[in-house]
C-alpha cells in the first residue's frame, strides 16, 4: 500500500453518482445535423478544409492548422457540408463561433483506415498520430495531447499519472468507461509508457468508484505493464486536479509559475488513454466521446457515446427529456466548475464531459449583487492552491490586478471551493476570471503597442534614411555641376575672345581662296 | 599635518579618477525616464496629443512641456499610470485632445472607391497600409492602430473606421456587484 499525502484544504461533496449510473454507456444516435466548431481546444484556430456542398466520409479531416498547438476537426460520420458560418457554441459568454455544419446522410460511410505497423513506430510517429487524430485532453482542458507529450518527452518524464479521479459531483463519464473499456485505458497507457519512457506509472482512482477499480486493477493483470500501480485515493473535492493528483501521490508540488513536466511529471486523463488506443490500433480520430447526462431535472439520467458536434437538445432528448416543465438550467461541466448554457441548440465538443439539467440555477451566470465579505476566512481553509481567496476579493473588487498577481491569482484553478463554502454568497471565482481576463486583456495589449512602437521607429529610420539619402544625392549633383562650371570657365581663358578667334578664321579662309584665284 | 592634506588628496585624486571611469563607462544613453514613460504610451502615433507621435510626446512631458493629460487613446488608465510613474497629481483626460473611445478601432479601405493615390500610406505612421500607386490599397487589420491619420489625406473619402469584432478569445468575464451600500435589509434578505 502506497503512502498518500494531502493537499491543502478541499471539500467533501454529495457525490450524485449513482443517478446517471444505474444504466449501463449507451451509443448515441445520430442527429440530423452535427456542428462542428472550428476550434474545439486550447490553441491556434483551425482553418477549413472544405467547402459548402462537399461530401465527407467519417474520419475525413474537415478543418486544419499546422501550428504546433493546435488539434484537427474531424467529421464523426458521413454527410455533406451545409454551411459554415457562426452558431452559438458552448462558451460561458453564449456567444456564436464558426463551425462547420455537417447534413447527416445516415450511411456511415468511413474514410480508408490506414493500419500503421505498431511495433516498428517510435516516439515521434506515434505522437504524429496522436497530433494527426486531433485528441485533446479530454478531462476538460481540451489541451491538445501531442504538444504535451512533445513538451514531456523533451523534459524527461520520471513518473506517468493516469487520472481516472473524475472528482466533481454528477459526472460519471471516466467511471462508466474504465468499467467498460478498462483494457483500451491500459493499453492507451501502455502507448504513453513507451512515448515517455518514465521509471513508474500511477493509476489514481477514488474510493468511491470500487467498481471501475476492480474492473481497472482485472485488466491491468492481463495487460502485462511494467512498474504500474492502480491507487485508490479518498473521495475529497478536487483530488482530479492535476496539481492536486500530483501532490496526493507523490508528495510533490508543483512550484508557482511551472508545469507537471517540470519536474518530471506526467498527467493524462483516461479518456484521452482511450482515443489514444483507438487513434494508434483503428486509425480512429477524436470524433465522439463518452458524455454524463445527470442532474434533478432529467428523466433518465446516463452516459452516452456520443459522436462530436450533436446538439444537447437531441441528447436531452435520448434521456427522456426534463422531469418538470419544460425548461431547465443546463450546464457544460460539473456544479463546481462549469458554466451555464444560453441555449440547448450548441453541440457536443471535445471539451464535454458532462451536462447537468437542473431545476434551479446553480452557476451564476450574470453577474449578480451580493453580500458583503465577513472575513470568516472559511475560503482559505478550503483553498486547495493554498492562495488567499479573500486577498485575491478584495484586490480583484478594487481592480488592483497587479496585486492579486503578487498573491497568485494565476496559480488559481477555479475549482469554486471557496464559492461554495462563502456565507456571504460571493461569486469569488467569477471575481478571480474577471481579473484573469483584464490581465490577460492588458499582456495583449501591450505586446500590440510594443509592436506598433517598433513599427513606428522602423518608420522613423527609414524616412530619416531617405531624407539623408536625398540630400546626399543633391549634394553629389551640386558638386558634379560645379566641376563642370569650372572646366568650362578653364578653356575660355585660354582662347582670349572666341569671337574674334572665330572672325580671324574665316578671314584667313577668304585669303586663302583669294591667293588660290589669283 | 602635511601626512593629512597628502592622503586625503591622494584619496580625491583616486576617487576622482573612478568617477570620471564611471562616467564614461556606465554613461546612460538618451533619457531613461523617457523610454518609461514611452512604456506606458498606447503606441497609437496618432499625434492628437499635438506631438508627431508618442515618443515625442514622451519627451515633451519628461522635460516637463507637456501636461500628462493629453492622449485621448489611451485615456484615463494611461493618466493614471503616468501619474503613478512620475509621482504627479492624476489629471481629467484634457477634452481639447479628444475623446476616450473604449472600442478599439481599426481603419478599413472600401477597395471599389480607392483610386490609389498613396496619400495614406505615406501618412500611416505605422506602415500599417499596403498598396502602390494606381493599384488598390489594403489597410493590414492586425497592424493598424486606429489613429485615422490616414483619412484626412484621402481624396475620395473611402477610408472608414470600424470597431474591432469582438470574438470568444476576446470575450471578458465582468466583475460581480456587491450590495450597494445604504441599500435597506428586508425580511426577504434573511
Amino acid at each position: 500500500m502506497r503512502d498518500l499525502h494531502h493537499f491543502h484544504g478541499g471539500m467533501r461533496l454529495p457525490g450524485h453518482k449513482n443517478e446517471s449510473l444505474v444504466r449501463d454507456l449507451q451509443q448515441a444516435s445520430l442527429p440530423a445535423q452535427l456542428l462542428l466548431p472550428l476550434k474545439q481546444h486550447i490553441g491556434e484556430y483551425n482553418k477549413p478544409l472544405v467547402d459548402i456542398g462537399d461530401r465527407v466520409r467519417k474520419g475525413q479531416v474537415i478543418a486544419a492548422n499546422p501550428a504546433l498547438i493546435c488539434a484537427p476537426v474531424h467529421a464523426p460520420t458521413s454527410g455533406t457540408i451545409s454551411a459554415i458560418a457562426k452558431f452559438p457554441v458552448a462558451h460561458p459568454s453564449g456567444q456564436a463561433d464558426t463551425c462547420i455544419v455537417i447534413d447527416v446522410d445516415g450511411e456511415d460511410e468511413a474514410a480508408t483506415a490506414v493500419l500503421p505497423d505498431l511495433q516498428q513506430l517510435d516516439a515521434q510517429q506515434m505522437v504524429e498520430l496522436i497530433s494527426r487524430a486531433g485528441i485533446v485532453g479530454l478531462g476538460g482542458a481540451a489541451f491538445p495531447t501531442s504538444a504535451k507529450l512533445a513538451r514531456g518527452n523533451m523534459n524527461g518524464i520520471d513518473t506517468l499519472i493516469i487520472n481516472g479521479v473524475e472528482c466533481e459531483p454528477y459526472i460519471t463519464c471516466d467511471d462508466i468507461l474504465m468499467r467498460t473499456s478498462a483494457a483500451e485505458v491500459l493499453r492507451g497507457t501502455g502507448y504513453l509508457q513507451r512515448i515517455l519512457q518514465p521509471r513508474s506509472t500511477l493509476i489514481g482512482i477514488e474510493d468511491n468508484k470500487p467498481e471501475a477499480i476492480r474492473a481497472m486493477t482485472a485488466a491491468l493483470a492481463q495487460a502485462g505493464l511494467a512498474q504500474t500501480e492502480i491507487v485508490a485515493i479518498p473521495t475529497i473535492y478536487p483530488s482530479g486536479g492535476e496539481k492536486q493528483l500530483i501532490q496526493i501521490l507523490t508528495g510533490k508540488e508543483v512550484p508557482h509559475g511551472q508545469l507537471a513536466f517540470d519536474i518530471g511529471l506526467f498527467c493524462q486523463n483516461v479518456g484521452t488513454c482511450v482515443a489514444i488506443t483507438r487513434a494508434l490500433e483503428q486509425d480512429q480520430p477524436l470524433i465522439s466521446r463518452v458524455v454524463t447526462v445527470s442532474g434533478d431535472n432529467i428523466r433518465q439520467p446516463g452516459n452516452w457515446e456520443v459522436a462530436l458536434g450533436t446538439p444537447i437538445r437531441h441528447l436531452l432528448e435520448l434521456a427522456g427529456g426534463y422531469l418538470h416543465g419544460t425548461t431547465a438550467h443546463l450546464v457544460m461541466g460539473g456544479p463546481m466548475m462549469g458554466f451555464s448554457l444560453a441555449s440547448d441548440q450548441v453541440p457536443i465538443v471535445k471539451a464535454s464531459n458532462n451536462i447537468l439539467v437542473m431545476r434551479e440555477q446553480t452557476i451564476p451566470h450574470s453577474p449578480g449583487f451580493h453580500d458583503e465579505c465577513i472575513r470568516c476566512s472559511k475560503c482559505t481553509e478550503v483553498c486547495p492552491a493554498s492562495l488567499l481567496p479573500q486577498q485575491l476579493y478584495w484586490h480583484a473588487r478594487a481592480r488592483a490586478y497587479d496585486r492579486t498577481q503578487e498573491f497568485h491569482l494565476f496559480d488559481c484553478i477555479e475549482c469554486g471551493c471557496c464559492s461554495a463554502v462563502c456565507p456571504s454568497g460571493i461569486p469569488l471565482v467569477q471575481y478571480y476570471r474577471a481579473a484573469k481576463s483584464e490581465i490577460r486583456a492588458a499582456q495583449q495589449a501591450q505586446v500590440k503597442s510594443d509592436r506598433a512602437r517598433l513599427r513606428f521607429e522602423f518608420r522613423e529610420r527609414r524616412l530619416q534614411l531617405k531624407k539623408q539619402q536625398e540630400e546626399e544625392r543633391r549634394r553629389l549633383k551640386r558638386a558634379a555641376l560645379q566641376q563642370k562650371t569650372a572646366k568650362a570657365g578653364e578653356d575660355t581663358a585660354s582662347v582670349a575672345d572666341p569671337v574674334q578667334a572665330a572672325l580671324e578664321r574665316v578671314k584667313a579662309r577668304k585669303q586663302a581662296l583669294q591667293e588660290e584665284s589669283s | 599635518m602635511l601626512l593629512a592634506i597628502i592622503t586625503i588628496s591622494l584619496m580625491a585624486g583616486l576617487f576622482g579618477l573612478i568617477l570620471g571611469y564611471a562616467a564614461i563607462r556606465f554613461k546612460v544613453e538618451g533619457n531613461p525616464i523617457v523610454d518609461q514613460i514611452d512604456a506606458l504610451l498606447p503606441q497609437t502615433q496618432c499625434g492628437q496629443c499635438t506631438y508627431p507621435g508618442c515618443r515625442p510626446y514622451a519627451e515633451a512631458i519628461a522635460n516637463g512641456e507637456a501636461p500628462i493629460n493629453q492622449c485621448p487613446p489611451g485615456g484615463q488608465a494611461t493618466i493614471v499610470a503616468l501619474a503613478d510613474l512620475l509621482d504627479t497629481e492624476v489629471l481629467e483626460l484634457n477634452a481639447e485632445h479628444g475623446e476616450h473611445v473604449e472600442v478599439p478601432l481599426i481603419a478599413v479601405i472600401d477597395e471599389q472607391i480607392c483610386i490609389g493615390c498613396t496619400l495614406c500610406i505615406q501618412a500611416c505612421p505605422v506602415d500599417a497600409i499596403l498598396g502602390s500607386a494606381k493599384h488598390m490599397h489594403t489597410v493590414i487589420a492586425d497592424e493598424c492602430t486606429g489613429c485615422k491619420l490616414c483619412l484626412p489625406p484621402c481624396p475620395v473619402d473611402c477610408i472608414d473606421m470600424i470597431p474591432i469584432e469582438q470574438t470568444i478569445d476576446d470575450w471578458k468575464w465582468t466583475l460581480p456587484k456587491p450590495v450597494e451600500p445604504g441599500s435597506s435589509w428586508s425580511s426577504a434578505d434573511a
